[in-house]
């Protein structure tokens, strides 16, 4: 897969893993989301982004995952340009992003295991090791004995861990969560949290955001504000 | 590559479990296209049977020339050597007055006809049988032959033959524009399954997108129940075509006994049956590509 060694090459050279410059994005009506951010995080950080809601935290995540692109300005992630990537490269840009959505996004036609399985299936694994990757999945966030089940079936704290689960069966550099303790209890969300961290402590570089300062207060972690669409 | 193959498979399995899923709504659909396909198809069959008849009758494409009643011998055979040098006839056949009214004695019911007759009221003939199969050089023939001198009357069998062959002319136009219409509505039923199907996959489509799925890969399956369907659909259009030549075959044979002959509808080749799948496959392979070109690309995530 080349992307993959693309963004291995430019994570050796130590260069920022992401990157965005003088960004700006404007909805159709004028709506101004994002208002000329700056900023860069290196490989291996863990950063919080908070600010009120509609500050424009959800849209600063979805610019580096391709799926709104910039009114102007540069988004780099992993040496690419993706606010003008062409749209045949975006998947395999995704490829190497685990994306955790503030909607969740789970599917209930399937299972737990098989909405784990996804990523892997798109990607054309190899069933008998996908399977395997995604028990591994199932069992870091503690779902693994519940893998039959559908997800409607599992409560609010479980689904958003089948969400990471999902987010890192492909072994992202990159995890990006939206809002990933928003609906949940102080023990369910500090479970999560507890859980970004571990897996930023084996390398990868994580972007959460969040209005919920309770994390930020308690692993003192680098934190991007935003107020109305501009970094504070 | 060998995920790609995988992906095939995987998509293969997907589909015909889609199906297995809903047979009662497969059924249908497929019911629908090979109804559709089955008018056009069984028209061809039809037509291909009868132009088998009709090349057998062609074949044998006559023209009888009557000699004006004082062409003398030195005229007779002026006109059969005329006659023979034409290009495109095969054979000339020399009928005199006296051998054709001995013929008509012959004929039951006849002789009594021709004994009241004071003397021979037939013309010296030739009987001249012609090559091309073509009602077009048929007519050309028979003009040809008009001019000859002595030539009182010509008599072109090719009449009818012409006739015959316009009329098939005009049943395979409607064939073929019956089939082109009904084409249209194979392409139209895929289009709108394959929209149904990616409303209801919806949500998957667009989740697949966010985690890296190609366009490709997205679209993979819907060519799959597209084509598939359009081939269950070809297939359901031959077991009906040949269901109704069996059936019609068991009604002709008893027509057939009463005129002493054996009249009996060809079925469709494996050829044709083939041809029928693969054409089917390739109207649902196009009304899957119209429709997940219309819709496909309107999913994208936000």
């Amino acid at each position: 897969m080349p992307a993959n060694s693309y963004l291995h090459c430019s994570t050796s050279l130590g260069t920022d893993i992401i990157s965005f410059s003088q960004v700006f994005k404007r909805y159709p009506g004028g709506y101004e989301a994002l208002k000329d951010v700056s900023f860069s995080v290196e490989p291996g950080e863990m950063v919080f982004i908070t600010g009120h809601s509609g500050a424009g935290k959800t849209t600063l995540l979805k610019l580096i995952a391709a799926i709104e692109r910039a009114t102007s300005g540069t988004v780099l992630v992993a040496g690419q340009n993706v606010s003008s990537m062409r749209r045949r490269a975006i998947p395999f840009l995704r490829r190497n992003l685990g994306l955790i959505f503030q909607d969740q996004k789970l599917l209930y036609d399937r299972s737990a295991f098989d909405n784990v399985m996804l990523p892997l299936v798109v990607t054309g694994h190899p069933w008998r090791d996908a399977a395997r990757r995604a028990r591994a999945a199932l069992d870091k966030v503690g779902l693994l004995d519940r893998e039959r089940a559908n997800p409607i079936a599992l409560s609010g704290g479980e689904q958003q861990r089948l969400c990471i689960a999902r987010a890192v069966v492909n072994r992202p550099n990159i995890l990006i969560a939206d809002e990933p303790t928003a609906s949940l209890d102080v023990e369910y969300a500090d479970a999560i949290v507890e859980m970004f961290r571990s897996f930023n402590q084996v390398g990868v570089t994580v972007l959460i955001s969040t209005h919920d300062d309770r994390p930020i207060r308690k692993l003192n972690p680098r934190v991007l504000t935003l107020h109305r669409g501009s970094l504070a | 590559m060998r995920s790609w193959l995988r992906h095939h498979a995987l998509s293969f399995a997907q589909t015909m479990g889609r199906f297995a899923a809903s047979p009662f709504a497969s059924l249908l659909n497929a019911l629908v296209i090979g109804v559709a396909l089955a008018l056009p198809l069984g028209g061809y069959v039809l037509l291909a049977n009868l132009q088998q008849v009709a090349r057998g009758l062609v074949t044998d494409a006559q023209i009888s020339v009557f000699l004006a009643p004082d062409a003398s011998i030195s005229d007779i055979t002026e006109i059969d050597r005329r006659l023979r040098g034409t290009p495109g006839v095969t054979r000339v056949e020399f009928v005199g007055r006296e051998q054709a009214l001995a013929g008509l004695k012959r004929t039951p019911g006849m002789a009594e006809v021709v004994a009241t007759l004071r003397d021979n009221p037939l013309p010296d003939a030739f009987v001249v049988t012609l090559a091309a199969n073509e009602p077009e050089s048929a007519l050309r023939l028979e003009q040809e032959i008009k001019n000859l001198p002595r030539v009182a009357h010509v008599q072109a069998d090719s009449a009818w033959v012409r006739r015959v062959s316009s009329l098939l002319k005009f049943a395979r136009t409607a064939v073929v524009l019956m089939g082109t219409l009904l084409s249209f509505a194979l392409v139209a039923v895929t289009f709108n399954t394959i929209r149904l199907q990616i409303l209801t996959q919806r949500d998957e489509i667009e989740v697949s997108k966010l985690i890296g799925a190609t366009n490709a890969y997205i679209r993979r399956p819907f060519f799959y129940l597209g084509a598939l369907q359009g081939m269950f659909g070809g297939l359901a259009a031959c077991v009906i075509v040949e269901l109704a030549i069996f059936v019609l075959n068991r009604d002709l044979a008893g027509l057939a006994t009463l005129y002493g002959a054996d009249a009996r509808l060809q079925l469709l080749s494996p050829a044709d049956g083939l041809a029928v799948l693969a054409f089917a496959a390739a109207l649902g392979w196009l009304g899957t590509f119209l429709s997940v070109s219309k819709h496909l690309y309107k999913i994208e995530p936000r």
